[in-house]
């Protein structure tokens, strides 16, 4: 009897083998498929150094990426704060790509790794496949042959322009990241390698063939119609698609004075910013369907006397390390563990089908007592963001469970004041607060490209939709404001415009500040 | 079956492009740093890796950020004890709410980083003006060579200790006893004699019968138990170790009377480092003795070598003299190689020059591997004084003894590039050191 139990387990040491982790993944894939019905790219499963995961970490998590001081900056900083023993390493790191790539720590343990094969391979695997703001706005086939060729054609810049004159606009183009991104208008998709190519071969004979001739054609002259001028004004704009929240698209699109390489450059650094852009949004839901996947897995193949005791315990252990939320009091408090709630905002669907209280019943009554967690769940990583997601599904019970509470903050005022406690009245209030706070959008400065005079002084006007008072922090954004500069050409400027009263806040322009 | 992928052996430092770029741009900001360190440091560990905090200028990447302390937020936090609606919370730091709902992370100020030796002297090399080979040949590690150091588990076949192993082996058996090849034999011998006995009676076959048993047992113990196991195997350990070179000593001369300001001093000291980064690719164990004169010599620390002022007048020759004294001392030529280094901003008491070259065409430049003497002068003085000989008087008289030795070597210097030439001889392929009797 005793032998045949032992016979069942996945694996007897801690120490991994190529085969120990190619039975665990058989398992693993055995309930993930099966039993929890899950949808994933076909799996990559790569074995790598510490050294290596901290390589990953300082490249932004992609396994290919140019060159850039910034990446090297964020390596010594990683290293330090590891070497320090301030921070340890992941234990894995997931890309969204097809098929998908994971990697695993060496150090792991056969436990961990276990667990990691699960929460990764499966969990972030699904969510990257089957959630809409990943199938909508990245390319997970595409991805890594577009990172190849970026690297490439920035190398290649580097050697025909030398690498400074790369790096000032990278770091340009880095500073205006968050604002290159699409929010509402979907972008278009990553064209084929080879239609890239062919752009570029296009791009290079009109190099070539670029006669100067035709710039000495004289101008059709007449006198100029006020009314005309207006109407041509208005009509550039329209043509030039104003307002435009995406600075790095217009800057790439339309700035008067970047070569076609850096045009390119730019269309780089927006094509990775916006590849990112979805995870932002989903942090929560990522890790807690991560999480909840693992649990369930780890959970299932001990119930099969797959797993020892003593794994299961280490494994145990790990998970709720990850899960841990300390108070708001607490010193080691660093803001809600997407972990923590993800994970906890799961369970409580699964609580909510299958045992619900008459409190569930009132607040969820499509789906209290319907038993049918799985397909409630498959529903909401498919079909939901963090900001919807908490929305639709934070209980009354999970706030009192976190014991949440709202807080407001008025700068002028020397106090906060709590609004809303986990009681009855409160429970709306903190749910659309919570909810809002995940909502990157609405969280992020909002900046856009108002009007430009092509004709006039070709000044750049920006402006920035001033939400709930919040300012911009004055050092960063005269810095970043430079740095729009040096991408268009001529003056920029800011106006600070308060969305509720339209009143102006402030202004600001390149012309003050020199440089 | 999902596909892995071993990558722990692919190229090692991916982000080295980064990181050497980023030290790039970081540039003039520890350029500064190790300047400050030139100047504080101790001449000996000059060349360690440097901590370096993490360069504010020139590595920042701004972007839009929210200003703190503006406009209306809201937060939503875990762990509520006590509070209902309408409670107030001041917002001094540390008071909860605000300060750790911002959530501002790692404090970037104590941030440090490592540069390693290479970085260093790159930095320190960088206004030296030294030649490409001269810096290579001075960043170049020691050679080792192998040393014992103790035992180990592992090791190649070549290297295994017997006497440890059989040590090993010996007390292994005797915890296991197995039996001795003496016991055994008694045994058969036993039995032998007792079956050659002619008359066979029950009791003698039985106990013929029962040490046969015995053999047996034994026997099979003495199989199972091994006589050398691969536990007992030991093997010589062997430990690079830095190839012993001979010892040296250097002496740090150098003129502290008034005259002698900041920007002087500094210049002194990279020279003196410059030789002591020399020496110390040549030799195992280099002492350093430094020695100030104003009218007076004496031996002193660093410190107050190079930091603590004494006023009064100039007779160089005293310097000479108490170097002299301390390698008699302490120095024996035979044992020691000598190095020394001297500046100075020419000035000296009249006639005291002539003494002065004297003492070193008499005793001291036989003594000596090298002398090195560097005139330190105002960057106006440059274009008067350029190649001629024309100078002080302590010039004028140290010209004599430059043409004699050639392990002499002296220059004028106003900035940091006019360094290295005094070394030149130094960092030739084929030093001359004949000059020792």
């Amino acid at each position: 009897m005793g032998k045949n139990a032992a016979s069942k387990l996945l694996f007897q040491s801690s120490d991994w083998s190529f085969k120990t982790l190619s039975h665990a993944y058989d398992a693993i894939e055995t309930i993930a498929l099966d039993e929890l019905g899950l949808d994933v790219y076909p799996n990559q499963l790569e074995i790598i150094s510490s050294e290596q995961m901290l390589d990953a970490y300082s490249s932004v998590g992609m396994p290919l990426m140019y060159q850039h001081w910034s990446f090297g900056k964020r390596f010594v900083f990683e290293e330090h704060g590891y070497r320090k023993g301030h921070h340890g390493l992941a234990y894995e790191l997931v890309i969204n790509s097809n098929p998908c790539i994971t990697y695993l720590m060496e150090e792991n343990t056969m436990a961990m790794q276990t667990l990691v094969t699960a929460h990764a391979a499966f969990g972030h695997n699904h969510f990257f496949k089957n959630n809409y703001l990943f199938r909508q706005w990245t390319d997970a086939g595409a991805i890594l042959s577009y990172m190849e060729f970026a690297k490439k054609y920035i190398t290649k810049c580097e050697e025909r322009h030398g690498t400074s004159a790369v790096e000032v606009i990278l770091d340009s183009a880095h500073a205006l990241m968050d604002q290159g991104v699409f929010r509402y208008r979907r972008p278009p998709r990553l064209s084929s390698k080879k239609e890239q190519e062919r752009a570029r071969e296009r791009l290079e004979y009109e190099e070539q063939t670029y006669s100067d001739l035709w710039r000495t054609l004289p101008r059709a002259t007449g006198r100029p119609d006020p009314e005309e001028a207006e109407r041509d004004a208005l009509e550039r704009k329209k043509v030039l698609n104003l307002p435009e929240e995406n600075l790095l698209y217009f800057l790439e699109k339309n700035s008067l004075i970047l070569e076609p390489w850096q045009r390119e450059l730019l269309r780089i650094v927006r094509v990775i910013a916006q590849y990112f852009y979805p995870q932002r949004q989903t942090k929560v839901m990522n890790e807690g369907c991560a999480t909840f996947v693992h649990y369930t897995i780890i959970n299932r193949l001990f119930d099969q006397g797959k797993i020892s005791e003593g794994a299961m315990l280490e494994m145990l252990h790990s998970h709720s390390s990850v899960v841990f939320q300390p108070h708001f009091d607490d010193p080691r408090f660093s803001g809600l563990n997407p972990y923590a709630l993800g994970l906890s905002l799961m369970q409580e669907i699964e609580r909510i089908c299958n045992h619900p209280t008459s409190e569930d019943r009132d607040w969820f009554p499509q789906i209290a007592g319907s038993g049918q967690w799985r397909e409630t769940l498959l529903d909401a990583w498919a079909n939901h963001r963090d900001e919807s997601f908490i929305l639709q599904y934070l209980s009354p019970h999970l706030i009192r469970k976190f014991r949440l509470f709202l807080l407001t903050d008025q700068a002028d005022e020397k106090y906060c004041e709590v609004a809303s406690i986990h009681n009855e009245r409160g429970y709306e209030a903190i749910r659309k607060a919570l909810a809002r706070s995940y909502d990157v959008g609405a969280n992020q400065q909002d900046i856009q490209v108002v009007d430009v005079d092509l004709l006039g002084d070709r000044r750049l006007r920006l402006q920035h939709n001033i939400k709930n008072g919040i300012l911009l922090e004055e050092g960063n954004r005269d810095a970043t404001l430079r740095h729009i500069r040096h991408l268009w050409g001529y003056d920029v400027s800011l106006a600070g415009i308060d969305a509720e009263t339209g009143d102006v806040r402030y202004e600001c322009s390149t012309t003050q500040l020199g440089g | 079956m999902p596909n892995f992928i071993d990558r722990r052996l692919n190229p090692k430092d991916k982000s080295l492009g980064n990181r050497r770029r980023f030290l790039k741009r970081a540039r003039e900001e520890l350029k500064r740093t190790i300047k400050e360190h030139v100047k504080t440091g101790r001449i000996a560990d000059m060349d360690a890796g440097r901590k370096v905090p993490m360069p504010a200028r020139g590595a920042d990447e701004p972007t839009f950020q929210p200003a703190r302390g503006s406009g209306d937020r809201q937060y939503v936090l875990p762990g509520n004890r006590e509070y209902t609606p309408g409670d107030r919370i001041d917002k001094q730091p540390g008071a909860g709410g605000t300060g750790s709902a911002a959530g501002t992370g790692r404090d970037d100020d104590d941030f440090q980083f490592l540069l390693s030796r290479e970085e260093v002297l790159d930095l320190f090399f960088e206004d030296l003006e030294l030649p490409d080979m001269v810096k290579l040949s001075l960043k170049e590690a020691v050679a080792y060579k192998p040393r014992r150091a103790g035992f180990a588990t592992s090791g190649s076949p070549t290297n295994i200790n017997v006497g440890r192993t059989m040590r090993n082996s010996y007390g292994r058996r005797i915890a296991l006893q197995r039996p001795g090849r003496k016991v055994v034999e008694a045994i058969a011998e036993e039995i032998a004699r007792l079956e050659a006995e002619t008359t066979p009676d029950t009791t003698r076959r039985q106990r013929i019968e029962a040490l046969r048993e015995k053999l047996d047992l034994l026997e099979r113990r003495r199989r199972r138990i091994s006589y050398v196991d691969p536990v007992d195997i030991r093997f010589n350990r062997f430990e690079r170790q830095p190839l012993p070179n001979a010892n040296a000593v250097m002496f740090c001369l150098m003129d502290v009377s008034s005259s002698m300001g900041e920007r002087e001093k500094d210049l002194a000291k990279r020279f003196f480092v410059l030789l002591h980064l020399f020496l110390k690719r040549r030799y195992d164990r280099i002492d350093i003795v430094f020695i100030r004169h104003t009218d007076e010599a004496g031996e002193v620390d660093e410190d107050t070598f190079f930091y603590s002022p004494q006023s009064g007048g100039t007779v160089v020759s005293t310097a000479l003299e108490e170097m002299q004294r301390i390698i008699e001392e302490r120095y024996p030529a035979k044992e020691w190689n000598i190095y020394a280094a001297q500046a100075s901003d020419g000035d000296n008491i009249s006639r005291d020059s002539e003494r002065c070259a004297a003492l070193l065409n008499g005793p001291l430049m036989r003594l000596c591997q090298y002398y090195a003497y560097v005139e330190i002068i105002d960057e106006r003085e440059t274009e008067i004084f350029g190649s001629t000989d024309n100078g002080t008087s302590l010039w004028r008289a140290y010209r004599t003894v430059d043409g004699e030795w050639p392990n002499f070597q002296m220059t004028r210097i106003a900035r940091p590039s006019d360094i290295y030439p005094v070394f030149r001889k130094l960092f030739a392929r084929q030093p001359t050191l004949q000059y020792r009797s």
